[in-house]
């Protein structure tokens, strides 16, 4: 069984049961690894990618439903948004463990590419999805707000 | 500036140094370094170009300064703090400083705090490297320097070192320290190099940028999760549903039928299925029947436990510290008060679930894991492969979160994989064994449960005469190869944080009972401290209230010899500007202090709590002694996930037992912090110049209590068993 996508641009066959969870079938199949396991029940958003540009939780996605649909995972994260987030990451040094931050970026680059202004609140509901263990949420609503501010500049 | 632990597809041999030569002799084995990586692959076939003085770090020919980590990085900022610490005294340039992890190796990689065990935990990185690693970055840039002074002929106290060049300003010469790189090498490694004066120091106490954060911010860093090996397997393994039970029979044929699905194993702990994928594997183990054997398995109920516990109490424990007669002054005491706290079982819950992969053959293991006590995972891997331990080599990865979870005395994670890879035929197939949330929530190795009794007298005037403080729970070292720790049947984790209490009370008892479980029990992040510093800071904030004084300057007067202590509690306060009028209603502040790991924190929260008891958590101010400050933007960042770790234990944590089963699966039974409950916090670091000591745990401790003291200024409610959501505040 082989189902078709759009992964990260490129249309992209991954041979594999189309049952099998989309995170898995990204990191085993398709052997990109900055998707992340954490729970397997989008309680922890480690997993986050795109779905046309949506944030999605991949480990309960089924490979079979983004048959011909664009997803897009950390290594292919692009756009003004996205770059503004990962560069705000870097300047106020959030990430700890690193574990759960592709999940962050990917959940903060969707919230900024619909709200280029959000507030803590916005933030707090977008984000609210995201476990970090470390808690580096103060950075995080701090380096989506300067990110927010980057992209206003 | 990465691990470069990037593609894990060549691993070579390591070939453990022994003792200590000269810096050529030393420079030539560095093959012992996993070479991973192509670039250092070529490292290590050039090696007169490289110069490696001791086992902490190698200069190479392009300038390069790679600084070898013996404690994990697990998001505490180890990494970051040891290579500051060599760059240091290197006067390295830290834009070319990269770390890599240290193989396994108690000769040369002890943690010096822990004795012989190559280890991370106690916030003791920075405490136990800080004399090993000046020394060894001031050795090898003396070396660099008489290498430069011998090439042109000039004395070494002419030259001066800045940012990776040696510079003759008279002659205007100057040359990288990888040009002067071989010539190093061939030099004798001189003792007792001078280190720095503190004044000159140009990288502790800056804000140096983390090493690990660009491979964090774009999902290239590696953790053991990532590590892919050709012909790789991949196992989920089915524990006991209660602790203590063994498998008695299974069937496997369902499960063999799946997919992908290559064997089904036996092992000492459960059951494993093997695949050649995850998901594979994880089918293959919900298709999975086995009977268990639960006769000598713990059926009690958490509840159960905590009855016994409460009972205990009523009965005086072992002494772990008496001064005077508590008892007494309490009975004769004008004022007299009583509390008790419960505290639960908690999961480490690091985000990244346990895992690990072994390549284990007849005569050799080889480990991939985020691993935080290397050769206590060494020796353990041995004893099950049959092997000696120097046949086992660690590759350290970056953990995704650990809190103690990776550090346990039966390394339990280590120790399932191989038993897979050998019960596979130890036939060199790399194995990686995977858990899943739900094995991570119910695996055990969890913050035990305790419960505490506070006594207390007070003057009619208000002074604190007589403490006494029992205590109820379950060892953390007992029945371990660490139980050699417990000293007159008082194991030392199990009352720190109360038996050291910094307050001057001229009574004081502190009493210990230990209990026996099923349940199997770790430190977990600031361990004695999780609930010692609750049970003293919320009885003493009673003890202020009974005393009809300020909570924190009733504090402040019981610690007048405690300068340190003093000082955070004095800045804390300061900054969360104590002293101003009351709050509005429904808002509350609240004080607690503790020491923990040899570094002193205060906290002040404010909490709103409306009409449903709900607590939001508005504001924590927290101030900081840890000696010298090496990155303060690191101290920043672990008290401010600190605080957001022991929130989210205070207001949600909670594993609870029902007849023995774990009643909370995932994320969704075991509540955590998430952003939308995470307060603003603020930290004030104490300047300092004394040595460094712990910073990944303390944050943890003051937390709580504080927070409960300002839900009781809000609502005139006291919190006596945690988490909070177990109490009524409306």
């Amino acid at each position: 069984m082989s189902t078709t996508l759009i992964l990260n641009g490129k249309s992209t066959t991954l041979d594999a049961d189309p049952n099998m969870p989309l995170l898995w079938a990204i990191r085993e199949v398709a052997g990109l690894h900055g998707t992340k396991f954490g729970c397997g029940m989008a309680q922890c958003g480690a997993c986050t990618v795109h779905l046309e540009g949506q944030p999605i939780r991949s480990c309960i996605t089924p490979l079979a439903a983004v048959e011909g649909r664009h997803i897009t995972t950390i290594e292919g994260l692009q756009g003004k948004p996205a770059k503004a987030v990962q560069a705000a990451w870097v300047k106020l040094q959030v990430p700890q463990c690193g574990y759960c931050q592709s999940g962050q970026i990917m959940s903060a680059a969707a919230l900024l590419a619909q709200n280029a202004k959000p507030s803590d609140a916005d933030i707090d509901a977008a984000m609210s999805g995201n476990i970090c263990r470390c808690a580096t949420y103060t950075r995080i609503r701090a380096a989506i707000h300067d990110a927010a501010d980057a992209m206003g500049a | 500036m990465t691990t470069d632990i990037v593609d894990v597809q060549r691993p070579s041999r390591r070939t453990f140094l022994k003792g200590a030569g000269t810096a050529a002799a030393l420079a030539l084995t560095i093959g012992f370094e996993w070479a991973g990586t192509s670039r250092r692959a070529i490292a290590a076939e050039t090696p007169g170009a490289t110069f490696a003085p001791n086992a902490f770090l190698r200069v190479g020919a392009d300038d390069s300064v790679t600084v070898i980590a013996k404690h994990v990085e697990m998001g505490q900022g180890a990494y970051t703090g040891i290579a500051t610490i060599v760059a240091e005294e290197l006067d390295a340039d830290w834009s070319r400083v990269r770390v890599e992890s240290a193989p396994a190796d108690a000769k040369r990689y002890a943690n010096l705090a822990f004795g012989t065990i190559q280890g991370t935990g106690g916030s003791s990185a920075m405490a136990n490297s800080w004399t090993q690693l000046r020394q060894a970055g001031a050795t090898a840039r003396v070396m660099l320097v008489t290498a430069a002074a011998q090439q042109w002929k000039v004395p070494a106290s002419e030259l001066r070192t800045e940012r990776g060049v040696v510079y003759h300003d008279a002659s205007g010469k100057h040359a990288t320290y990888g040009a002067l790189a071989s010539a190093a090498a061939a030099l004798p490694v001189p003792e007792n190099a001078t280190l720095k004066d503190p004044k000159n120091f140009r990288l502790i106490g800056s804000q140096a940028p983390r090493v690990d954060v660009p491979p964090k911010t774009d999902g290239t860093a590696q953790f053991t999760l990532d590590v892919t090996l050709p012909g790789m397997l991949v196992a989920v393994m089915q524990r006991p549903p209660l602790f203590g039970a063994t498998v008695r029979s299974f069937d496997a044929s369902a499960a063999k039928a799946v997919p992908g699905v290559v064997n089904v194993v036996q092992v000492p702990r459960g059951v494993a299925v093997v695949a050649k994928s995850f998901w594979a594997a994880k089918q293959g183990r919900d298709a999975l029947k086995v009977e268990w054997d639960d006769a000598h398995a713990e059926k009690r109920s958490s509840a159960d436990i905590m009855a016994e516990y409460r009972k205990a109490a009523d009965k005086p424990g072992l002494p772990a510290r008496t001064e005077g007669d508590a008892s007494k002054a309490i009975q004769g005491a004008a004022r007299k008060l009583s509390a008790s706290y419960e505290f639960p079982y908690l999961a480490h819950a690091p985000m990244e679930p346990l895992d690990a992969v072994i390549k284990l053959t007849a005569n050799s293991c080889e480990i991939w894991a985020g691993d935080q006590f290397q050769t206590v995972d060494q020796a353990n891997a041995a004893r099950v492969a049959g092997l000696q331990p120097q046949q086992v080599s660690i590759h350290t990865l970056y953990a995704g979160g650990s809190f103690g979870r990776r550090a346990n005395p039966g390394s339990d994670y280590i120790v399932e994989a191989v038993s897979i890879a050998k019960a596979l035929g130890a036939n060199g197939t790399p194995v990686k064994l995977q858990w899943t949330r739900e094995d991570d929530i119910h695996g055990g190795l969890y913050r035990p449960m305790y419960f505490h009794k506070l006594d207390a007298g007070l003057t009619r005037d208000g002074k604190l005469v007589g403490w006494q403080h029992r205590i109820v729970g379950q060892s953390i070292v007992a029945d371990t190869p660490f139980a050699g720790l417990i000293k007159n049947g008082i194991d030392g984790t199990s009352v720190e944080g109360a038996a050291n209490i910094a307050y001057a009370i001229p009574n004081i008892s502190v009493e210990l009972s230990t209990m026996q479980t099923g349940v199997p029990v770790l430190w977990w992040r600031v361990v004695g401290s999780s609930h010692t510093a609750f049970a003293v800071e919320a009885f003493m904030d009673e003890a202020a209230h009974a005393a009809g004084k300020d909570p924190y300057t009733f504090r402040r007067d019981l610690l007048e010899h405690e300068p340190r202590m003093r000082g955070v509690l004095d800045l804390a306060a300061q900054k969360a500007g104590w002293s101003n009028a009351p709050l509005p209603a429904g808002k509350g502040r609240g004080i607690a202090v503790a020491e923990a790991f040899k570094t002193f924190v205060a906290q002040v929260a404010e909490v709103s709590v409306d009409k449903d008891g709900k607590v939001k958590v508005d504001r924590v101010v927290c101030a900081v002694d840890c000696g010298t400050a090496i990155n303060p933007d690191v101290i920043a960042a672990q008290i401010e996930g600190g605080i957001g770790f022991g929130l989210g234990a205070a207001l949600y944590g909670a594993i609870t037992l029902k007849d023995g089963r774990v009643e909370q699966n995932n994320f969704d039974g075991y509540r955590v912090l998430r952003i939308d409950a995470m307060p603003k916090v603020e930290v004030h670091i104490v300047a300092s110049t004394q040595a460094p000591t712990g910073i990944g745990e303390p944050g943890v401790a003051p937390v709580g209590p504080a927070v409960a003291n300002a839900i009781f200024a809000a609502t005139g409610k006291r919190v006596y068993a945690m988490p909070f959501t177990t109490e009524n505040l409306a």
